[in-house]
């Protein structure tokens, strides 16, 4: 297991304090919320579309700091970002902090996102690192069920 | 929170040792899991709400078992059944002594203390709920104690009612005897909290629905490791126990129940054992307790938790619940003097269990850094939504006791505590 300052990094503590686009929007044409019933984080995220682009995205909820930073650091990179790049950078994410690709490999560049590249020595954090990013899945695809990392 | 991290933690005593006689340095060495590191660090574990350690006896008298005992019970004309048969139901007898039941055939092995109330729910609820009758259990019940009775009432139209606690912890008995009423047909509640810690005042709420013909079944999965069970003093009509929460394996847990009650119940589940005879006609069930104990059961299982009660036996209910409860006090006090920190659950009786938050840090950062440090305790739920609902948070920190924890183990986790507080500072 890595060491925790691996996991903590400045940036992460510093958005799960002061998330970013931490809020509802009012003309989201998606919206998905995300729910990890072993540690109880929950997350509503809204989107909004600009044909296929996403024009704006929020979130609100509860969870623990790997959870909202993520999501916090997610709706930033995502802006401006159409369905299909939205989709790779999540591939992309996923393999990074599940330890199956470094963050500096080939693929779409993470910029800020690689400093989740830490989780994946911390297993048991991998579905707080990618709860907001199932979420904004289901929002995209237009579930009406909550997601469930379980 | 900076400034708590500079404040000098002061115990009243750092590592001191209990009061009590209790040689719990003896004890752990009882505890071969014990020697083994967590991430480099001596293990401290306390998440024994979860699932207790298992003293070497346990584990020897599970092998001995496998190795030299077993056969299937109640039905062989050899030697080795004959064997299996007397250790299954001489672990049914110990069991009736350490509860104190009146006889051993109120002892009903299944395989856990949620299988024990769904049992009583799908056969005393089924036939004694209808549609419009009540069901009454607490506010600060476990899972498994709402969702078996939720199902039952869901079926027959019946009303799950809920008694509610006040900001400590502790149910509102004013409030839970207003909701004993003329269609309450069963009330189910624990003995200990596995969230809070709280021990409910079983006698005064036993005797309230017994005054209005109420049976009350007691779910004790987390009371049997920490205080002594006497249920005919109880007068319960039900009790529900898990070994593996009581130094057992697991997979195996126990139902009592009232011989009156049981002998009308009609079975659980159907199979071998359960019956005295079968034809495509009819089948005539066997008597109590192996109407309830369909198929061959956890026999390695009852062993263990033979094992588990000698075990107990061996150091004294009472002298564990003493030296448990000197235990808890302490770390009551260090971790509640941590600033930032509070406590959730501080009901006037308690036993096993310290849940906490810190203000600023969820649940799951604080496990995961304590994990770093070897001590394990839960964040989370605890499967027991509503109780988290009733305190207005997702989640707590959990730390929770066993007879091999240490007032140095507790210092270690003040240390860790502080560590949090560091890192997210």
């Amino acid at each position: 297991m890595g060491d925790l300052r691996d996991l903590y990094q400045e940036v992460i503590l510093e958005h799960s304090k002061a998330p970013r686009n931490y809020r509802e929007l009012k003309n989201a044409d998606h919206k998905a919320e995300g729910f990890n019933p072993l540690c109880g984080d929950r997350f509503t995220v809204y989107v909004e579309m600009d044909g296929d682009s996403i024009r704006d995205i929020g979130f609100q909820g509860s969870g623990c700091a790997i959870s909202k930073a993520s999501a916090s650091m997610m709706t930033q990179s995502l802006k401006g970002k159409t369905r299909k790049e939205a989709d790779e950078l999540f591939h992309r994410f996923h393999d990074v902090v599940t330890g199956q690709a470094s963050a500096d490999g080939d693929g779409p560049d993470l910029g800020k996102l690689a400093v989740f590249g830490g989780v994946s020595e911390f297993p048991l954090r991998v579905k707080c690192a990618t709860l907001a990013w199932h979420t904004v899945q289901a929002a995209l695809e237009g579930k009406q069920e909550a997601v469930s990392t379980e | 929170m900076s400034t708590a991290i500079k404040m000098p933690l002061s115990p009243a005593q750092p590592g001191r040792r209990v009061r009590s006689g209790f040689d719990v340095e003896k004890v752990r060495r009882d505890f071969p899991i014990l020697r083994e590191k967590a991430r480099g660090h001596d293990l401290v574990y306390l998440d024994n709400a979860a699932t207790s350690q298992k003293p070497q006896a346990v584990i020897d008298a599970t092998v001995r078992y496998y190795t030299s005992e077993n056969a299937n019970i109640h039905r062989g004309v050899h030697y080795l059944s004959e064997l299996a048969t007397e250790e299954y139901e001489k672990a049914r007898k110990a069991v009736q002594s350490f509860i104190n039941a009146s006889r051993a055939s109120e002892i009903i092995f299944v395989r856990s203390a949620t299988e024990a109330i769904n049992l009583v729910a799908q056969t005393y609820g089924r036939v004694h709920v209808g549609a419009g009758d009540e069901v009454l259990i607490t506010a600060m019940e476990h899972h498994s104690n709402i969702v078996p009775w939720q199902l039952l009432c869901e079926e027959k139209q019946g009303k799950l009612q809920v008694a509610p606690i006040n900001d400590q912890g502790d149910l509102i008995l004013e409030e839970f005897e207003r909701l004993l009423g003329p269609r309450t047909r069963i009330v189910a509640l624990g003995h200990v909290s596995n969230a809070l810690g709280t021990v409910n005042p079983l006698k005064k709420i036993i005797a309230m629905a017994h005054a209005r013909n109420i049976p009350v079944l007691v779910d004790g999965a987390q009371a049997a490791p920490h205080v002594a069970i006497n249920v005919q003093d109880l007068d319960c009509d039900f009790y529900a126990l898990s070994g593996h929460k009581m130094y057992g394996p697991t997979g195996i847990g126990v139902l009592y129940g009232k011989t009156e009650l049981l002998e009308a119940m009609p079975p659980y589940q159907g199979g071998g054992d359960m019956i005295s005879s079968v034809t495509f006609k009819k089948t005539v069930y066997n008597r109590v307790p192996f109407k309830f104990e369909a198929g061959t059961p956890n026999m390695a299982g009852a062993v263990g938790l033979n094992a588990a009660i000698n075990y107990l036996n061996s150091l004294g209910m009472d002298n564990i619940a003493e030296y448990e409860h000197e235990l808890l006090a302490y770390a009551t006090e260090a971790v509640s003097r941590i600033p930032g920190v509070r406590l959730i659950g501080t009901a006037k009786e308690k036993a096993g269990v310290l849940s906490f938050i810190i203000e600023g840090v969820h649940p799951h950062d604080i496990g995961t850094i304590l994990d770093q440090e070897g001590i394990a305790i839960r964040a989370g739920h605890h499967c027991a939504q509503p109780v988290m609902e009733r305190f207005g948070i997702d989640a707590t920190a959990r730390a929770s006791f066993a007879l091999y924890n240490t007032t140095a183990e507790v210092d270690a986790l003040v240390r860790g505590i502080k560590k949090v507080q560091e890192v997210f500072a």
